[in-house]
């Protein structure tokens, strides 16, 4: 038999708008407008639109702002949102070797063609507080240097130059893209399909498994081969036309992970590799992701799978912050009747429980009703 | 392709990179400064769908599905027949249908001069300007490494 229990609407609905006020916030303090969040917080924009798997800087900021500035929430919307829209199509595969390169620095080569960029970063920064900035001080115009514009080659190309380095993944001639958002996970799964799932995981995880790896749990002696952030352009190809129609630019994060390996029964001494591609600036989930995937490699590469960070089902299964937020927090959801059931059987197992430890005093009990 | 006809092509996809690159808001400024017609029937859109933007493994190997963006699209018809299209990220509608109507207007040879001139040019210096800013801007970020020497001779 099936009962079911309503109520709560009211409590639901007043809920709701007890939020609405809480995210507001003081009304003498000016709303956020979604311009000072793309602006202003570009860096939590770019995480949203990286976790979210949708490129739209003015959805993210939405999506922040409504979800108060929680960031798995934010993800959230914008999940649910994309599922309402068409699709069009998949876009011809980006070239980061075309970049408009905003930032690039490489941990192999000092002097590579392009240079090392330093770019808009926090590193070197004394991570100090800025009471200035606190206090609303207008921000300097950044310098600027006349230069050629030169040609920037990934650093890869530069070390296959030897051949001491794997060339970029391969997948068999006749290998259509998996596509996650199509098609259920399957493990074993191709390197494409993870690197899909990676680039949409969660910062946090990756970061942790990533940094599992350099703490010896599947260590792979990493190098920064390079990291590159900068814009590319978008291109589709469409019936209509006859050439790819361009859509605009999109900037992304890429990591090249460079890593010693010894050999194998199935590889000479080389170095390989890990690769990252994220939406947005993010270079630390770029480079958490390169990590992970290079980790993930080692049944390909003969290495015996040993850490967590190596095995595929439970790396791909948990990297996804909207579905363990959700399996997480149904917990609070009601579950009366499931418990009603479960203090039952607790209720029985405890009693025979008591009856096998202490049967005396069952039995004075017994006796003490009767 | 006959050369002629490959060159129109990429002027083509050169205009309509430009409008998918500029706001919508500076398209719509210079249209009614040039007072440019928007008189166009739409055949198709303004509509908002998905786009998923493709990597390469490695950066060069095999593609791979990295995320999703949004793109508007329109098709349009000008009273003179000339069909234009339209992509472009985002969801801005108003400037899906204006791109539409510029690449229909930009097929008509008695229109393409003036296309060009009043919305085209003055986009894309714009847009050259702020790539050679930022371009300038990275390069006062680049390192220059120099060795110090130490001690005698």
């Amino acid at each position: 038999m099936y009962v079911a229990v309503k109520g709560g609407e009211a409590a639901i609905a007043n809920a709701h708008s007890l939020l609405a006020d809480r995210r507001r916030g003081d009304r003498s303090v000016p709303a956020l407008r979604l311009d000072q969040i793309v602006e202003q917080l570009a860096l939590g924009v770019d995480r949203v639109m990286s976790e979210g798997s949708l490129y739209d800087r003015e959805l993210a900021a939405l999506a922040i702002v409504q979800a108060r500035g929680d960031m798995i929430e934010a993800i959230f919307l914008v999940r649910a949102y994309r599922t309402t829209l068409p699709r069009f199509g998949y876009s011809n595969p980006i070239d980061t070797g075309a970049m408009l390169v905003e930032r690039r620095v490489s941990a192999t080569y000092k002097d590579l063609p392009g240079g090392q960029l330093l770019g808009p970063t926090f590193d070197y920064t004394h991570r100090l507080l800025d009471p200035e900035l606190a206090a609303g001080a207008d921000v300097a115009e950044p310098l600027q240097r006349e230069t050629e514009a030169q040609a920037m080659p990934r650093v890869s190309a530069i070390l296959a130059r030897e051949g001491l380095i794997e060339p970029d993944g391969e997948m068999p001639q006749d290998h259509i893209p998996g596509d996650i958002t199509r098609e259920p996970l399957e493990f074993p799964m191709a390197r494409d399909v993870r690197l899909q799932a990676l680039s949409r995981g969660d910062e946090g995880f990756l970061l942790a498994l990533g940094y599992s790896t350099q703490r010896g749990y599947a260590r792979n002696h990493p190098f920064v081969g390079e990291v590159r952030i900068g814009e590319v352009e978008l291109e589709l190809d469409v019936p209509e036309l006859p050439f790819a129609v361009p859509l605009g630019k999109v900037r992304v994060t890429e990591c090249q992970m460079v890593n010693q390996f010894k050999g194998s029964a199935k590889a000479p001494p080389q170095f390989t590799r890990g690769y990252g591609l994220v939406f947005g600036q993010s270079e630390r989930k770029a480079m958490a992701m390169a990590l992970c995937d290079r980790a993930l490699r080692a049944t390909e590469l003969g290495e015996d799978v040993v850490a967590a960070a190596q095995d595929e089902e439970f790396v791909i299964s948990h990297s996804d912050n909207v579905q363990a937020t959700g399996f997480v927090e149904h917990l609070k959801l009601p579950h009366y009747v499931d418990f009603q059931a479960e203090l039952d059987l607790v209720r029985r197992m405890r009693a025979e429980y008591e009856a096998r430890e202490n049967p005396d005093v069952l039995e004075d009990k017994k006796e003490a009703a009767e | 392709m006959r050369g002629q006809e490959a060159r129109d092509q990429a002027e083509r996809k050169a205009v309509m990179a430009t409008l998918a690159q500029a706001s919508g808001g500076d398209i719509a400024r210079l249209w009614n400064e040039a007072g440019l017609t928007s008189e166009a029937e739409l055949l198709r859109g303004p509509e908002t769908g998905l786009v998923t933007v493709r990597g390469r493994i490695g950066g060069g190997g095999a593609p791979f599905n990295v995320g999703e963006a949004t793109v508007t699209r329109a098709t349009v018809r000008l009273p003179s027949g000339q069909v234009g299209h339209s992509y472009t990220l985002g969801r801005d509608r108003k400037k899906a249908e204006l791109a539409a109507i510029a690449d229909a207007l930009w097929q008509d040879p008695a229109q393409r001069q003036t296309v060009e001139t009043v919305l085209v040019a003055p986009l894309r210096a714009a847009q050259g300007e702020a790539r050679e800013k930022r371009r300038a801007e990275t390069a006062a970020t680049k390192v220059d490494f120099f060795t110090m020497v130490r001690g005698e001779d």
